[in-house]
Order: structure tokens, then C-alpha cells, then sequence
């Protein structure tokens, strides 16, 4: 089977030059790492925030955005680089709570609302593979469009059509006009169900074990899922898809799966942030997730060709730690809180724009 | 190139968008709309976001796929603009004044963009998306810490930080608007307006005729043999970035003028997805352009823009015009992806 070549056999190989190249690939592939240490740490410092604070924000954000994280390593095993269309499994789970709400459902709520976004997701999913399927070597740049294109759609769903072509047996949660849902959904049913099992506190800090245990083991299955035979076709199409389909992969089959995989990862990740917040913000609770599950992956030591799920977990950690410190930062260090934010946008969008310049830097060395 | 060969090459959207707009029409006819107004307003609207348009022609042609980092050379013009409303220029020539400003904040911004867009070989459109969008927290730093002394620019309260919309009615709204304006049975022809974006529009013409436009779409057509025939790859790249940077420099002065607001902080963003629909509708690929097709693009989408703001208000909600706007301009884009995808394929 295929084996990843790892910087110590370069070495073997020999050469100056291989040495180079196995030097700026260590480099490169922890730099941006450890550039979030350094800024965490000096933000943390200027911050005064208390270490008890952030280390409850950070575990809070662990268990909110584990799963949507782990959403995104898939299509990139298959070479698809990053999945910017994980909105539409976030819309998915979003329409699946307005709709139990909507129709009333009494009995066997939690199960309702599952079964729902499962379903919707998995049609979804199917949908955008089979989209990425005619945009080979486009991938990211349609996933950001259809991911735009999916929240026009369901805006016109839930702005339009709710009350306008069909009518809702729950009124409560329409506009005043009877047309349109409202823009906030109070989940009180919901609300941290799951995050009080098993919760202990450590030392001040308010442990949830149930939860942590569930986005650690969707990790470890994701990572065994990838050595099972099923997986490495996937790693197979991700190296070379034109020679897996000569071996007897049928490579746009994988590729319509694992978007279908990643759109359900995606729908359970928001479930369980759903849930832990308690509110549902119908128009704007699913945006920019994209952007933030991507680029703390990124923060982890991911490139667009390469994610483990060590990466995953740590660029959690250590993205949602500066995104925690830095408005207060901003705020002791230029007395002004907006510069803390516009630093925490900069940082989202400009981890992935450095990522894909480093790695196609990286390609031209390689090949 | 001969009209009736180009509306051969019409592919569905462009009949879809233009059936649709046939539609909306004679919708707003029988809601008794006054069909002159909407069609002088309509003239504007061409004039308005036609430069924006046209500034994407560079590096599209040079292989470099749809600037979907638009907004860099946008806020670059906007840097230029802020300069000339703090010195106090004003008319005509204060409004010339804003653009030779612009044009040289746009040159230094274009040549690090390019810099950093010659990097992404091959995937400059979802590289630039995301150059893009981390140049606007970057440029909301100096938005806040400028030290601008106008005070029509900054916050009322505190004079820190420029406003995020300044009102340019002591400046120099309308100025290109109102030039030479001819009028012809209820019809205004803004003669002002189209001269100044005809010119742009014959210039862009001109470099993409010139030896070093040649050049440039011999990169675009094909990169590999343009290099082993000796074309500075590199070289006529950052150039084209430049050149784009400052068209759209100069595109954002003409909207703003005609706007009369002057937008800054997050609002660039929302001004690339419309612009870069406008030129698929037209007809481009997504490796070549042409100039008419971003005259009947940006003409197609505009109209619609324009005409489904009071149709929505008057039939549906008002909210409806603002989704199908979004839905048909990412749509679009979505559909030309798709197409160029099928081309490359049987390639």
C-alpha cells in the first residue's frame, strides 16, 4: 500500500539538497504552531485574564467545535483540500431543530431532531459530491460557493417559505407579520443536556467528562476508520485519483462519500455546539464556522494536503486560546477592544491564506 | 468580433438572466413603474460597477482565474480617497486629484498582492479569496488608527477612527453623474460618465493589444510554452496583478462618486461576488474576457439588481430581492465553475 515518505527517510536518501528540503518542511509544517504559542503566551500576559478563565472558555470551545474540526479531515485525506461547505451540514442541524420545534414534536425530541439532521445531511452531502465530482482540482473554491449559495437557499426557506407557501403548527416562533421564523429559538429542552453527565470539577474548573470523552472518541474512531480498507481507498484517491481508478478504486464513488461523511460530521458537530449554547440563532447561528474550524485546524500543523487528528486537537486548543485572550489584549494593550477583534479575524483568514501559499511553496519543492 | 457570432455563444445562463430580466420588465410595466426612470438609472448602475467589472479583465486573461481578491485593490482606492477628502478636494478636479492618489496607493498594495498571488500557481482564485478577506481586518487596524484630521471623517464622539460612512455631498458626489448630460425624450445620457469609462475601458483594449498583453495571454492560454518562448513569466504576472489592482482602485472612485457614500471597514467585501457574476454572466470563461462581455454582464445584472428592489416591495417581502440577488449571483458562479470544470475534462 502507499506510504507516506517520511523527512527521516529523505535523510537516508542523502544529499544536501534532500536535507534542505526535509529542513524547510520541518520548519514549515511547525511554524505556524508555534507562532500560536508565542502570541497565546504574550496575549495571555497583556490579557490578565486568569489561567482558571481561559482554561474553561478553552474546554467549553473543545467540546463545541471538536467534531465540526474533525469534519474537515477527511475530504483533505482525499485530496480535496478543505471542506469550506461544512455551513451546510451546520444549516442541516439548524433546520433540523427549527423543524422539531416548529411541528410540535412532544415525544422523543433529542431522537427526532438526530434522525432529521442525519438524514438532511447525508442528502446534502450527496449533492455537494456529486458537485465536486465536475470541479476537479477546484474543490475549496466551489465549497465556499456552494456554501454561500446554501445559506441564500435557506434564508429563502426559512424567511419566505415558512408561513408564506406552508403553514407551521407552533406559531410562536413566526415573525409577528405570520411570515417567517424569528430570529432567535430559545432550545430550553435542549440545553446542556448531554454536558451535565458525568461533569465534575477540577480544581475550580468545570470538567464535562461525557462530552470530552465523545469528541476524543470520535477522534480515535476517525483515526482507526482511516486504516481500515475503506480508508485507505480514500488516502489512495487523496495521492493519485487517475491511478486509483485504474487499480479498481471507483475514485468519484470515494469522493461522494467522504463529502457525505464530512456533511454528517459537520451536522453532529453543530448538534453538540447547539445544544451547549441553548439558543438558536436562526440567521446567522451557522456562518463563519467554516472559517474557524478551518483555520484552527490549520493553527494545529495541518496543510492543505496533509491532517492528522493530533492536528485537530491541538490547533483547537491553541487557536480558541488566542481567540479568547485576544479582545481583552486589545483592550489593556490600545485601550480599544474592536483591534483585539479585527486581530481575531486576521488571524482566521490569514492562518488560511498562509497555508495555501506555504504548501503550494512546498509542492514546487517536491516535484 | 461580430455580434451575431457572439450571441451564438450564449449558453443557458445568459438566456435564463435575460428571459428573467424580460420578465421583470414587464412586471414593473404593469405595476405603472416609469420605465424611463429605471432606465437611466440603469445607465448609471452600467457606469457605476462597469470599472469594477473591467478590472478583473487583467488577470483573467492572464491565467490567473477571477479575482476573488477583489477587495484589495477596492480598499486600496478607498486608502487613495481618504487622502484626498482629508486635504479637502473637492468638483471635478478634486475628484482627478482622488484618483492619481489612488492609482498610487493601488501600484504599492497591487505589487505586494502580486507578489503574493504568483505564489498560488494554479489556485490563485481560492488563495486570492482568502488574501481577500485577511487584507480587511489588516486595513480595519488603519481605518481606526489613522490619524486623519478631518473631522467630517471621524467619529463624532472621541475624533478617533474614521467613520465607517462618510457622506461625500461636500466633496464630490455626483460630479462624473451630472457631466454633460444630454437629454433625449426623457432620456438622460450621462455623457460624462461613459466617456470617463470608455476611456478606461480603450485603455484596457489597448495594453491587452500591446506587445506586452500578447504576452500576457499567451501566459494565459498557455503557460509552459509562453515560458520556453521566452516570456518573463513572473514579471508580466505582477504587472497584470498591478494593473488590476489599480483598475479596481480606480472602479471603486467612479461607484463611490455616484453612491455618495464613501463605505469603508467590512463593506468592500460584498462587492466581489456581484462583480465577478457580472463578467461569467456575460460570457467569459474562466480563461478568457473581453470587454463587451463585461459591458452586457454587468448591464444584465444591474438591471436585475435594480428592478427587483421595487417589484419586491410592491408583490413579496422586501427581504425576498436582497436573497434572489445573492442566489442568482452565487448561482452563476457556481454554474461557471461547473462548466469550466466539464471543458477541462474533456481537454
Amino acid at each position: 500500500m502507499v506510504s507516506y515518505y517520511t523527512p527521516s527517510l529523505l535523510v537516508e536518501r542523502g544529499g544536501n539538497m534532500l536535507k534542505m528540503q526535509s529542513l524547510i518542511k520541518h520548519i514549515s509544517t511547525r511554524f505556524v504552531p508555534l507562532l500560536f504559542i508565542v502570541c497565546s503566551i504574550i496575549g495571555l500576559l497583556a490579557s490578565g485574564l486568569s489561567v482558571h478563565f481561559v482554561a474553561n472558555e478553552v474546554l467549553n470551545r473543545f467540546i463545541r467545535n471538536g467534531v465540526m474540526i474533525l469534519a474537515l479531515i477527511i475530504p483533505i485525506k482525499a485530496g480535496m483540500g478543505i471542506n469550506f461547505s461544512v455551513t451546510v451540514g451546520a444549516m442541516c442541524a439548524q433546520a433540523a431543530f427549527i423543524s422539531v420545534v416548529a411541528m410540535d414534536i412532544n415525544r422523543f425530541k433529542g431522537i427526532s431532531v438526530l434522525v432529521i439532521a442525519l438524514l438532511m445531511s447525508s442528502v446534502a452531502g450527496y449533492i455537494i459530491g456529486l458537485v465536486l465530482n465536475q470541479v476537479k482540482g477546484k474543490e475549496m473554491i466551489t465549497t465556499i460557493i456552494i456554501g454561500f449559495l446554501a445559506n441564500s437557499v435557506y434564508q429563502l426557506v426559512f424567511l419566505v417559505c415558512v408561513g408564506g407557501l406552508f403553514a407551521v403548527p407552533n406559531r410562536d416562533i413566526l415573525l409577528s407579520r405570520g411570515i417567517g421564523i424569528r430570529n432567535l429559538i430559545d432550545l430550553v429542552d435542549f440545553r446542556g443536556v448531554l454536558e451535565n453527565l458525568l461533569a465534575v470539577d477540577i480544581a475550580g474548573v468545570h470538567v464535562s467528562v461525557f462530552m470530552i470523552g465523545l469528541v476524543l472518541m470520535v477522534g480515535f474512531i476517525l483515526h482507526y476508520f482511516i486504516e481500515t480498507p475503506f480508508g485507505q481507498e480514500i488516502r489512495c484517491v487523496g495521492m493519485d485519483a487517475e491511478k486509483s481508478n485504474k487499480v479498481g478504486i471507483n475514485s468519484e464513488g470515494i469522493r461522494i462519500k467522504v463529502m457525505m461523511l464530512s456533511t454528517v460530521l459537520a451536522t453532529l458537530g453543530h448538534l453538540i455546539y447547539l445544544q451547549n449554547i441553548g439558543m438558536l440563532n436562526v440567521y446567522t447561528g451557522h456562518l463563519k464556522h467554516e472559517v474557524f474550524a478551518s483555520a484552527a485546524l490549520l493553527a494545529g500543523g495541518a496543510t492543505i494536503k496533509e491532517a492528522h487528528i493530533k492536528h485537530a486537537f491541538t490547533g483547537l486548543i491553541l487557536f480558541h486560546t488566542l481567540f479568547i485572550v485576544s479582545p481583552q489584549a486589545g483592550q489593556e494593550l490600545f485601550n480599544n477592544p474592536a483591534l483585539g477583534e479585527y486581530f481575531r479575524s486576521f488571524i482566521a483568514y490569514g492562518t488560511i491564506a498562509f497555508a495555501l501559499i506555504m504548501n503550494l511553496k512546498e509542492n514546487d519543492i517536491n516535484t | 468580433m461580430n455580434i451575431v457570432v457572439y450571441l451564438k455563444q450564449f449558453k443557458e445562463p445568459q438566456w435564463i438572466i435575460g428571459l428573467f430580466l424580460i420578465i421583470l420588465v414587464w412586471i414593473a410595466g404593469l405595476l405603472d413603474m416609469s420605465l424611463t426612470t429605471l432606465f437611466n438609472e440603469s445607465l448609471i448602475k452600467l457606469a457605476m460597477n462597469g470599472v469594477l467589472v473591467l478590472s478583473l479583465l487583467p488577470m483573467l486573461n492572464g491565467g490567473m482565474g477571477l479575482n476573488f481578491g477583489l477587495s484589495v485593490g477596492i480598499t486600496s482606492g478607498l486608502v487613495g480617497m481618504c487622502i484626498g477628502i482629508n486635504m479637502g478636494l473637492s468638483g471635478l478636479v478634486g475628484f482627478l486629484g482622488c484618483i492619481i492618489f489612488a492609482i498610487g496607493v493601488a501600484c504599492i498594495i497591487g505589487t505586494v498582492y502580486g507578489k503574493l498571488i504568483i505564489q498560488l500557481k494554479g489556485r490563485e482564485e481560492i488563495g486570492g479569496t482568502f488574501i481577500g478577506l485577511s487584507f480587511i481586518p489588516i486595513m480595519n487596524f488603519f481605518w481606526t488608527l489613522v490619524p486623519f484630521s478631518n473631522r467630517q471623517m471621524l467619529y463624532p464622539i472621541g475624533g478617533k477612527g474614521t467613520r465607517p460612512r462618510i457622506g461625500l455631498r461636500p466633496y464630490f458626489a455626483g460630479v462624473l453623474d451630472q457631466l454633460w448630460v444630454v437629454e433625449i425624450s426623457g432620456i438622460k445620457l450621462p455623457l460624462g460618465l461613459f466617456l470617463f469609462c470608455g476611456l478606461l475601458a480603450t485603455i484596457i483594449i489597448c495594453i491587452l493589444k500591446s506587445r506586452y498583453g500578447r504576452g500576457l495571454i499567451a501566459i494565459g492560454e498557455n503557460e509552459q510554452f509562453a515560458e520556453a518562448s521566452g516570456v518573463d513569466i513572473e514579471k508580466l504576472k505582477i504587472r497584470a496583478v498591478i494593473f488590476s489592482t489599480v483598475i479596481a482602485a480606480i472602479g471603486i472612485c467612479v461607484y463611490v462618486q455616484s453612491y455618495g457614500f464613501l463605505e469603508l471597514y467590512d463593506a468592500p467585501l460584498t462587492m466581489v461576488y456581484p462583480a465577478v457574476s457580472a463578467l461569467l454572466i456575460g460570457g467569459a470563461t474562466n480563461k478568457r474576457g473581453f470587454v463587451f462581455q463585461v459591458v452586457i454582464g454587468t448591464y444584465l445584472l444591474q438591471s436585475i439588481y435594480l428592478l427587483s428592489v421595487p417589484i419586491a416591495n410592491q408583490l413579496l417581502l422586501p427581504e425576498i430581492s436582497e436573497i434572489i440577488r445573492s442566489i442568482i449571483a452565487n448561482g452563476i458562479i457556481l454554474y461557471a465553475l461547473i462548466i469550466g470544470g466539464k471543458r477541462w475534462k474533456h481537454a
